[in-house]
């Protein structure tokens, strides 16, 4: 029983961080119709900034901050460097350019920070919460996570619901020409908007970093996992990302303390056949609704 | 001579195998001067060129991208190292090989099933996956698969009648790693005959048809789903055989081989050398087998640890895909044809090429890139 | 006050818009008419910027404003409204009408009431997806948006398309009376000539990408061999 409560927890820490992942995935799908594969070297690129902050004896939070920073910087120089120039082009031209950048940061990377594993600190306890004389299967860790995705999730339907800006992005994402007649600069909203899903996607580097190791390849399979939560949502829809995201975590939590860690890709590769298989159109779209 | 050049794009066969039996003249000619080491490089060669030329028929032909296949030929390596665990293994060869691609072919099936008929980035998404999960099963079937160390490939004995046949044809002794280069070799070449009769059979015609204009196609009566996957089968059967080859090459199916790198520098192989050209598949492998040791050569001189230098090949791969994509998205093959057309004919603005002899499976256009799929976006 | 001299721009190599000149006239709506394919669009999408011309001039009381991109034209008073497909369909009407506001910097509650009581039909579903308007609620919407940005011209592009007669009237009633009681200009592009010259002062008949009319709307409806040969009724 308690170990069932406890992957159940772990699970929903895994899943919120997923769920982050996959928003970050889904925001930039909804306004270019890339699936920015390089998502992941990008937030691994922001935690090894985030580590030699901390490295050179500063806190763990002005790490934190500068890579998100940086995140938004390197989103947005993506977009404007490497993916504006394609714009329009057949949508091959984009995916090739994010998997190239994948290459590019990898290696990077390895070049200037070393391909070993080093351990990243986390500002909070990484033992179990202790409730009376059991012990969760959730860290304090885990709790900022889930308190610091569920923030970054609020802020973004303020910004998207509420402002006049998020009003822009969205009509820039949706429907580029009318947007355009409107006075909206589509360009700079595009950047805005890569920008942005490149911090959320720092944000989700940051917290799987956290009290544990990291290296070049360490989000490599974390978009994966963004990506099927992201399906499973539906692709378009960040609320099916979020949902998504909770889903995988919890099953591949349980894959993962009953089975075998080994096998959590492969279950996740098996849940995105499935799920392509029987709805495309992710999990809350009619069956018969098929985007062929 | 325009006659001539007319009937020579028409008899495609016969032209394909004459061009395969040139390849072929020009594989013995380097091997036979090559030594052991060469060698063993030169069939790395050939299955990077193998795999890279399926994905070429994937990516330059049907428009779609698989991040996946590494780890499909990390399937025909497993299943060769079980074939062959040790020197006593009565499968011969050629079945051992074919099995590879069986196996390959089916989870080619099953995953391009699910994700290839689709339209949009599913493919990509699910081959990436792939790409991740594949080497955590051979971690996690530790007694069968071989955990982290792998499993060793024996290669059998070679039979008398090649030793015979390799004496009488060279006059040389055939080496156990010549053998190897000169299976690897001909694998690609009946490889790349039957790709390329393909390419240009209906079916080819086809995946094109479904690459430039989806909606057209549909129209035209040819089935979307059908085409998309079967051109992902067709592909994952190559990277099969690409697997087989690489097993007896290194001699081992280990998941450090296997990783997601793999992937991503094979589609670089084909990006370099031009989407959809099978002749830019197999310059974009050698640039791949030759370059590292120059660019790492350059790391170390430069003060970089080994391990650093290493990396700095991957480094240049991506900054020179990302420049291609950007600059000249038809590779060096269909900017030197381009190139080259622009020289003969004198103008500014090439009109596409026509059939290319030199080039079986090359897009009917010379900008395979810019011509995919336009209005297919949901 | 809207004037085009010898515009011409290609669309690929079809040359869509041939040495076009004629003046829309402030405080009139001045009809540009043709049949499918006459270049009546591509004419529209080249004053807002959409499309660049080849040669010629456009320019909006005296000032030219063919090398401005599309962002500009709102400040300049210039609000092209695009036929019913032009609605953000995943927005809300309120959204789409408040875009239309921020075209101009921000959104007026009185422009908004004032909309709404222009178009009741849309005050009922001010927070439904305009997905699920009619098309001729997303015409009003559409109209809407672009009074938000208090345009002095509207560039009208075929708002008759697919609507039934009915509406067709009322809108066009409504344009009428936005030209009439408050000075509005218009630039109206329409298939519909018989409709569009009821309200017009001035039409424009396109043929193949040329001018071949330019004459008062009363006098174009009346001219028999223009009306067969051109405008189809």
């Amino acid at each position: 029983m308690q170990q069932l409560v406890n992957t159940a927890l772990s699970g929903l820490t895994l899943g919120m961080v997923y769920a982050a992942f996959a928003l970050a995935l889904v925001m930039i799908w909804r306004s270019t119709r890339v699936v920015n594969f390089a998502q992941a070297p990008m937030a691994m690129v922001t935690t090894f900034v985030a580590l030699a902050v901390i490295d050179a004896g500063h806190s763990y939070w002005l790490g934190f901050g500068l890579a998100l920073l940086s995140g938004l910087v390197l989103g947005a120089v993506v977009e404007r460097v490497v993916i504006r120039p394609v714009e329009g082009k057949p949508e091959i031209n984009a995916v090739i350019l994010t998997l190239g950048l994948f290459i590019v940061l990898h290696a990077l990377a390895s070049v200037v920070f070393g391909n070993r594993y080093r351990s990243f600190p986390a500002p909070f306890g990484v033992r179990g919460v202790e409730v009376g004389d059991t012990t969760l299967g959730i860290t304090g860790f885990g709790i900022f996570s889930i308190a610091a995705v569920l923030v970054v999730m609020a802020l973004l339907v303020l910004l998207f619901r509420v402002t006049d800006l998020g009003l822009r992005m969205r009509a820039a994402a949706y429907h580029q020409e009318v947007a355009r007649l409107l006075g909206v600069r589509v360009g700079r909203m595009l950047t805005l908007g890569w920008a942005l899903a490149s911090v959320v996607g720092s944000l989700a580097g940051l917290l799987i970093a956290g009290g544990s190791l990291v290296h070049p390849g360490f989000m490599d399979s974390i978009v994966v996992f963004g990506f099927v939560a992201a399906v499973l949502g539906g692709l378009d829809s960040p609320v099916g990302a979020v949902v998504g995201g909770l889903l995988l975590g919890l099953s591949l939590s349980f894959v993962s303390g009953y089975v075998g860690s080994q096998l959590v890709a492969l279950t996740a590769l098996a849940i995105l056949m499935l799920v392509l298989t029987l709805r495309p159109g992710g999990l809350f779209s009619q069956p018969a609704q098929r985007r062929v | 001579m325009t006659r001539l050049r007319s009937w020579w794009s028409e008899v495609t066969l016969l032209r394909h195998l004459v061009l395969a039996a040139a390849g072929l003249l020009v594989v013995v000619a380097v091997l036979e001067s090559a030594g052991d080491f060469r060698s063993l490089q030169l069939a790395s060669m050939a299955y990077l060129g193998l795999a890279a030329g399926g994905l070429t028929i994937l990516t330059g032909l049907n428009g779609q991208i698989s991040l996946g296949h590494g780890a499909l030929m990390a399937i025909g390596a497993y299943t060769t190292a079980l074939l062959l665990p040790d020197r006593e293994s009565s499968t011969p060869l050629a079945l051992v090989v074919l099995a590879a691609v069986g196996a390959t072919l089916a989870v080619g099936v099953a995953v391009g099933y699910a994700a290839a008929r689709l339209h949009g980035p599913y493919l990509a998404g699910a081959t990436l996956a792939l790409a991740v999960a594949v080497p955590g099963v051979a971690l996690f079937f530790k007694g069968r698969l071989g955990g982290e160390q792998g499993l060793r490939v024996v290669l059998p004995d070679i039979p008398e009648w090649v030793l015979d046949l390799a004496f009488f044809v060279t006059g040389q002794e055939l080496t156990r790693s010549r053998y190897v280069a000169y299976v690897a070799w001909l694998t690609l070449v009946v490889t790349f005959v039957l790709l390329a009769n393909l390419s240009r059979s209906r079916v080819g015609r086809r995946w094109r048809a479904v690459r430039d204009d989806a909606v057209a196609a549909e129209l035209a009566g040819i089935h979307l789903g059908r085409a998309r996957v079967s051109a992902f089968t067709v592909s994952a059967a190559a990277a099969g055989a690409a697997g087989a080859m690489m097993a007896i090459t290194v001699r081992l199916a280990a998941p450090s081989g296997f990783t997601l790198n793999l992937s991503l520098t094979l589609l670089t192989a084909v990006v370099l050398g031009g989407l959809g050209s099978l002749t830019g598949a197999i310059i974009g492998a050698a640039l791949l087998t030759f370059l590292p040791q120059v660019v790492t050569g350059w790391g170390t001189d430069a003060g970089l640890s080994d391990i650093r230098a290493a990396e700095l090949a991957p480094l240049v791969y991506g900054l020179v895909m990302i420049l291609v994509i950007l600059l000249a998205p038809s590779g060096i093959v269909g900017t030197l044809r381009r190139l080259a057309v622009r020289r003969t004919r004198g103008g500014p603005e090439p009109a596409p090429p026509a059939t290319d002899a030199a080039d079986p499976a090359a897009p009917s256009s010379s900008d395979a890139l810019t011509t995919t799929s336009k209005g297919t976006s949901p | 006050m809207l004037s085009l001299r010898d515009l011409s721009t290609s669309y690929g190599p079809v040359h869509a818009v041939r040495d076009v000149s004629f003046t829309a006239q402030e405080g009139q709506i001045t009809a540009v008419l043709g049949a499918n394919g006459a270049g009546k669009t591509t004419l529209l999408r080249t004053i807002s910027g959409l499309l660049r011309s080849r040669h010629g001039t456009i320019e909006l009381d005296g000032r030219r404003i063919d090398r401005l991109s599309p962002e500009r034209m709102p400040a300049l008073g210039l609000a092209q409204v695009p036929e019913g497909r032009g609605v953000i369909t995943e927005l809300t009407v309120d959204e789409n009408l408040r875009l239309g506001g921020l075209a101009r910097g921000r959104v007026r509650p009185a422009d908004l009431q004032r909309v709404y009581e222009l178009f009741p039909a849309l005050a009922d579903r001010r927070a439904a997806v305009a997905h699920v308007l009619s098309g001729g609620e997303r015409q009003m919407l559409v109209i809407g948006r672009a009074l938000m940005s208090r345009p002095r011209m509207l560039l009208l592009d075929e708002p008759s398309l697919g609507l039934a007669p009915r509406i067709v009237t009322q809108i066009f009633g409504l344009v009428r009376s936005l030209v009439e009681d408050e000075g509005l200009s218009v630039l109206l592009v329409e298939q519909n000539a018989r409709s569009a010259l009821s309200i017009a002062h001035r039409g424009i008949v396109l043929n193949l990408g040329r001018v071949v009319a330019d004459a008062d709307a009363d006098v174009l409806a009346d001219d028999d061999q223009l009306r067969h040969a051109y405008l189809g009724f």
